[in-house]
């Protein structure tokens, strides 16, 4: 090749596609960052939305890797096809509804559709063989770049050098003695490579870069398809399930109760498309309802929305019920108890 | 050189940099782009994303509610 070759990197924002990213860049290849953003992420949205969270750094991880690496970022909003990913995985589910096998196909595929209209030469990610139980098995990674397409254009240069050789690397575009061989669940040699680069700050993605690998997320989203039996998702509804308390007292419609100021403010922006309930009498949580609810079943979540308020104590509390179309009207009733608000409800 | 503007009010991190980023595709450089946002993280990672595309953040105009991010095309 008479020009500098040049890659695509997809960057997570954690350590490890920051190193991988690196140790290609050393070679002297020209990398470009590539983010895949599936409205998962759990990158962003939570810093906006709770309180508590609104005074820590807003940084998103991706693109301050690739400024830290000084190289491009392209974010890439992958949100509708990624439904099929998530909703008939080829190849099942982690822990969660984490669909990693499947996801990590579905990226690569993505990058190589995005190589090969601009003229790139290979892919790298940040993958290390045996570092997470079932998406990085050593089996796992031919099956990965062989299902994507990517096939030897798809380099991982955290553990290559126990892989079998790839393009770059037969093209002599990059040297394999450079390229490492790391295994394991260790951390250790990431660490010390980060040294060796004087990386000191970096984020540190414990329990996987998106909410699918969340207990609570994942159930809130099984909850979902279960009342409108069918296993699909809106962007809306995905976002929602990042928010509030969630509770369930009929099967055909749920509340969403803010439980800070913060979320408060979020769910407002929804109180167009949903049926919402505010106190009047006392101060208390924005709640929407979710699903249909005729008079029986708002005078129930009226109750319940009275029960977060500060009005839980009272005798009364008035209760406004607004619809989608913006039409209110107000309910007098009496708060639940804590002990009427069953566990069973709580999704 | 023209002057345009993007509605990313109420759309979550990374949204409006993803819209901002589609929206800069398609113009030229020297043009400038004013993104409306909400949400606060915009005001880092718009920048943050024009600092390592080469494009340039001309002001950030925070009207209470809305953050207006103006940014000027680069040519890359
Ligand atoms: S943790 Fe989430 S984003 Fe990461 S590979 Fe698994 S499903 Fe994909």
């Amino acid at each position: 090749m008479n020009r500098q070759p040049k890659a695509i990197s997809l960057i997570s924002g954690g350590l490890d596609s920051m190193l991988a990213t690196k140790v290609v860049m050393e070679q002297g290849v020209h990398v470009e960052g590539i983010n895949f953003f599936t409205g998962f992420c759990v990158e962003g949205h939570t810093h906006a939305i709770r309180q508590k969270d609104r005074d820590r750094v807003k940084r998103n991880n991706a693109l301050w890797v690739a400024e830290q690496l000084g190289i491009k970022l392209h974010i890439v909003d992958v949100i509708e096809e990624y439904k099929d990913v998530l909703i008939n995985p080829k190849h099942g589910y982690g822990a969660n509804l984490n669909p990693c096998q499947d996801c990590k196909t579905f990226m690569v595929r993505k990058a190589l559709e995005w190589i090969e209209s601009r003229d790139f030469d290979f892919i790298i990610t940040g993958e290390v063989v045996g570092q997470r139980p079932k998406s990085q098995r050593k089996d796992i990674m031919p099956v990965v770049a062989r299902e994507s397409g990517a096939g030897d254009r798809l380099l991982r240069p955290l553990c290559a050098k126990i892989l079998p050789p790839t393009l770059p690397e037969l093209e002599g575009w990059i040297q394999r003695e450079q390229l490492h061989d790391f295994s394991g669940r260790s951390r250790k040699p990431q660490m010390e490579l980060a040294e060796h680069y004087g990386f000191k700050e970096y984020a540190q993605p414990a329990g996987g870069c998106c909410f699918l690998t969340d207990e609570p997320y994942s159930n809130k989203l099984v909850d979902l398809w279960q009342a409108r039996g069918e296993r699909d998702y809106e962007f809306d509804d995905i976002m929602l399930l990042k928010v509030g308390r969630h509770l369930r007292p009929r099967p055909h419609f749920k509340l969403i109760i803010a439980r800070e100021e913060g979320e408060g403010r979020f769910l407002e922006g929804y109180r167009r498309s949903f049926t919402s309930l505010s106190t009047l009498s006392h101060n208390g949580p924005l709640a929407l309802v979710d699903g249909k609810a005729d008079d029986n079943d708002l005078e129930l979540a009226a109750r319940i929305v009275a029960r977060y308020s500060q009005g839980r104590d009272a005798e009364r509390v008035q209760v406004e019920v607004r619809d989608a179309g913006g039409s209110c009207r107000v309910m007098d009733i009496a708060p639940f108890l804590a002990a009427d608000i069953a566990d069973a409800w709580r999704v | 050189m023209a002057r345009y503007q993007l509605d990313a009010r109420r759309l979550l991190c990374p949204m409006p940099v993803i819209r901002a980023q589609e929206r800069v595709q398609s113009l030229a450089p020297g043009d400038v782009l004013e993104v409306l946002c909400t949400d606060p993280g915009a005001a880092n990672d718009i920048p943050a994303w024009c600092r390592i595309n080469g494009h340039r953040v001309v002001n950030i105009d925070d009207l209470g509610d809305t953050l207006v991010v103006t940014i000027e095309v680069g040519d890359t």
